[in-house]
């Protein structure tokens, strides 16, 4: 059936199944590949999107469940001003190595920073951890968080 | 193709066996015919257009190693443009201009050695294209060349200010005669070998428009997901479809002899397809198959002598003569690679030709497997590599590409094959298992005076490459294992090929070495603690012939603060090796908990890769590597029963997490020898120096991986 979704601010209809997780809607049905797979059980992280702002699995959200909740994808958190700083501070840092995790990595910690201006190591932690990098690159991962809390100022 | 009338490798044989091809720039009639109408492509790696767009081609694949940053460096720097002007391209398949010198001319990417094999032919490619520039522009100012020097992608004429872009010059420079000898500079000239430059494959990745194999979306593509036989070997016997293919989205059911894949839409409709599917299979010979069978045939096999790798002295007299014996069995699992990305290939299949879209480190295979499989010539077989999401050794392997084909012959138009995470990781192919066995002989100072090793596992190169397997020994294999940085006076090692039944095995990260410096590292432990010695000194002792490890174990033990006291269940381990032409030493700090568990606090590694390309990937690297081999030393294993793969996905096949990750430092030395291997040497010296450690805090010496948590819990 016909669901009609918010995308990074645009409204799309697809026709499929309600069952259908958004995380292939959006890669197959709508082309927009910046959203990964990695396990489809919600144990990596890789296909990390934000549903009004809260990072969600969308491996295992499915279609029907969306209803008017915004999607903003990496295609798009750039746009906000945490995914802004998080992107910066990940090609500062070089974060980045085989690439694949780091839209679901980069969701994440823009989440994160939109919520808790100043992440302390355990902040970090709790919302970075469910987030695998077979690359390993948590440590840069890590300060560049910390990177972008530091250009929210003292006072956050 | 275009540039293979422009250039071509001369092949000879090389020292040590495997064929060599040596880079020789184009020299047809004296001059080089690189005259495009507008361009100029002095070689297979470097075009200029005339809008001045440079092009280097990449023989090397990006998988997050740094590849498609460090060799542009080596390009750039002697060509002389920087590096936000160049445009990287993927190398097609082409094994004659794209072979690796260092892998016996085969085109791929694995043994950390992109940059080994490049130092010298691609500075000298980018000179060599410098050179023409320069002379181009010289001709058309008419003055001597030695007047003009080039510089940021310009050739400028110091004495009068003129100049002219490469891009302006590329239509004579392709009408330069060739130069025969270029000098390249000396280190101390360099402007960009040696620095952290930016990568040039990040701004995409940050930002959801980089394009993987798994991303690629050819017009009409159809989506497909399959299911193989969970037990190596097997076969369908019966599917009911009828549930299947009444899924929405759900285009087709493909049926192989040892597989099933769904067609469908897109990757939902595929999966809940396939999930629908009732298949009934024939498991075959493997059937009853458990691992700990596969571990009796290795551990059966060191009774027996094999093949000798290397012998110094006279390890039985030595043996003799010994204060103290020790005696001591190691024993690794299979590890599957477990890629963040998922194995995927997309193809369509044409009655007159097929093309495949995939990432792959090994895209000549990728060509040449296709081909076999769609019953096609070469030439009508078109690949197109992408960037990879993790390759680990994995995407060295065709299998993934092969199976695509099988699928895609049945389909009309194209598809892309993407595995579930279940799938990728029961039909991986692995990492060896391996059974060692050692003994030693300490004199009355508590020295080694014999060392004695025999193992046995799966050659992965006497499949991957026949050619380097010679009466029964490869390099691979035996790396880590013999030329130990340590002087021990008689050495005696062996290997046995022992080729497990029902398990496909390949190239892991850190390869050989992933399993000899495991057990290399934690015997030499065992002898310092069987002589009651501090494991950095009494490793010290025996490196007075290899200077640069004995360097950075001194490096390495300085910024940990070896020897300072840490609380209870609190200790540092230490592993040393040169493997991948890079000597590397580690100190891992291991916290281990009352219930056994094993937290890796800190790891400080420094290293001596020779001349350093590019330190910030060396680092990245490294950092890497540590969290690679931290996860395969606590959580990594693959066991089957039945002959099924046990695990499925990261809740039974776990990753180090963000919350599990030690703090990591790296100690680069300077050095001017040339570049060692970076991709893999943190993987194999990391898991000894976690081993190590738990002994230190314990006193339970750990010969076999994963950690065992039971053994280490703290008694009441």
């Amino acid at each position: 059936m016909a669901f009609t979704i918010k995308v990074n601010g645009v409204d799309r209809t697809v026709d499929v199944d309600g069952d259908s997780p958004l995380l292939w809607v959006l890669r197959d049905v709508l082309g927009m590949t910046g959203t990964k797979f990695g396990c489809g059980m919600a144990l990596c992280g890789a296909c990390t999107v934000h549903l009004d702002g809260a990072p969600t699995r969308s491996c295992i959200t499915t279609i029907d469940s969306v209803g008017s909740a915004a999607v903003t994808t990496i295609e798009a958190i750039g746009d906000t001003p945490a995914g802004q700083k998080i992107q910066k501070a990940w090609l500062d840092v070089e974060v980045v190595q085989c690439g694949y995790c780091q839209s679901g990595q980069i969701m994440s910690a823009s989440a994160l920073l939109a919520g808790n201006p100043h992440p302390r190591d355990a902040d970090i932690d709790d919302a970075m951890s469910g987030n695998i990098c077979r690359c390993g690159t948590y440590v840069r991962i890590r300060e560049a968080i910390k990177q972008a809390a530091q250009s929210n100022g003292r006072e956050g | 193709m275009i540039l293979s009338r422009r250039s071509f490798l001369q092949a000879g044989a090389a020292t040590g066996g495997g064929l060599m091809l040596s880079l020789t720039l184009p020299v047809a009639n004296g001059a080089a015919e690189a005259a495009d109408a507008d361009g100029f492509a002095p070689n297979a790696f470097v075009r200029i257009g005339s809008d001045g767009q440079i092009v280097l081609t990449m023989p090397y694949v990006e998988m997050g190693q740094g590849t498609y940053t460090s060799i542009p460096m080596l390009i750039a720097e002697e060509l002389e443009v920087d590096l936000k002007q160049v445009r990287l391209e993927h190398a097609p398949p082409n094994e004659q201009l794209y072979g690796n010198p260092l892998l016996g001319g085969i085109q791929a990417t694995g043994n950390s050695n992109a940059v080994r094999a490049s130092w010298q032919p691609l500075r000298e490619t980018g000179a060599i294209a410098r050179a023409m520039l320069v002379a181009a522009a010289a001709k058309r100012w008419n003055v001597d060349h030695v007047s003009c020097r080039a510089q940021s992608g310009e050739v400028l004429h110091a004495p009068t200010g003129r100049r002219f872009t490469y891009g302006e010059l590329a239509a004579d420079a392709a009408r330069v005669p060739v130069p025969e000898n270029v000098p390249l500079k000396r280190p101390e000239g360099f402007k960009l070998i040696g620095t952290p430059a930016k990568r040039l494959d990040t701004p995409a990745k940050v930002n959801g428009t980089a394009i993987y194999g798994i991303d690629v979306r050819p017009p009409g593509v159809k989506i497909a997901t399959l299911m193989q036989s969970p037990v190596f070997g097997g076969r369908v016997k019966r599917v009911d479809d009828t549930a299947a293919k009444a899924v929405k989205g759900v285009r087709q059911i493909v049926r192989l002899d040892d597989a099933v894949a769904v067609v469908a839409d897109h990757m939902g409709a595929a999966k809940k397809g396939l999930a629908a599917l009732v298949i009934e299979w024939d498991d075959g010979p493997h059937a009853k198959l458990n691992t700990k069978e596969i571990a009796e045939e290795l551990e059966k096999a060191t009774l027996n002598s094999g093949p000798v790798a290397q012998n110094i002295g006279d390890v039985d007299k030595a043996l003799a003569s010994a204060v103290t014996k020790i005696e001591a069995t190691y024993e690794l699992p299979f590890l599957a690679h477990a890629t963040m990305e998922p194995m995927n290939c997309t193809v369509h299949v044409r009655n007159d030709g097929c093309e495949v879209w995939v990432g792959s480190q090994a895209i000549a295979r990728v060509q040449a497997a296709a081909a076999k499989t769609a019953g096609l010539p070469l030439d009508k077989v078109v690949v197109h590599n992408h960037l990879i999401g993790g390759g680990f050794g994995r995407r060295l392997e065709a299998d993934g590409v092969i199976r695509a084909v099988q699928i895609a012959q049945h389909v009309d138009g194209p598809v892309k094959v993407v595995w579930t995470r279940e799938e990728d990781i029961q039909h991986d192919m692995y990492r060896p298992y391996w059974f060692d066995r050692l003994s030693a002989g300490l004199d009355e100072k508590g020295m080694p005076i014999a060392w004695n090793h025999r193992f046995a596992g799966s050659s992965v190169l006497a499949r991957w490459a026949p050619p380097f397997f010679r009466n029964g020994l490869d390099p691979d294999t035996t790396e880590g294992a013999i030329n130990l940085v340590y002087a021990l006076p008689n050495l005696h090692v062996e290997y046995l090929q022992v080729e497990p039944p029902g398990i496909p095995t390949a190239f892991w990260r850190s390869v050989g070495p992933s399993h000899n410096v495991f057990v290399t590292e934690g015997f030499i432990d065992e002898l310092a603690a069987a002589a009651k010695q501090d494991p950095v000194a009494y490793r010290r002792a025996l490196l007075d012939k290899t200077p640069r490890a004995k360097a950075v174990l001194d490096l390495a033990a300085e910024k940990a603060g070896w020897g300072q006291p840490l609380p209870e269940r609190v200790a540092r381990g230490v592993s040393l090796q040169f493997v991948f032409a890079t000597y590397m030493a580690q100190i891992a700090q291991v916290e281990v908990s009352k219930d056994g568990s094993v937290r890796v606090r800190r790891v400080v590694c420094a290293v001596d890769c020779g001349t350093v390309v590019n330190p910030d990937t060396v680092r990245a690297q490294i950092e890497s590597a540590i969290i690679f081999g931290i996860t395969a030393a606590l959580y990594g294993e693959i066991t089957l029963k039945n002959g099924r793969v046990e695990q499925t996905n990261f809740d039974t096949y776990q990753m180090l997490r963000m919350n599990e990750a030690p703090a990591i430092e790296v100690h680069i030395v300077q050095s001017s020898e040339p570049p060692g291997g970076m991709g893999e040497a943190g993987t194999s010296v990391i898991v000894p120096a976690v081993a190590n450690a738990i002994f230190a805090a314990t006193g339970k010496r750990l010969r076999k991986v994963p950690v065992d948590s039971s053994v280490l819990k703290q008694p009441v």
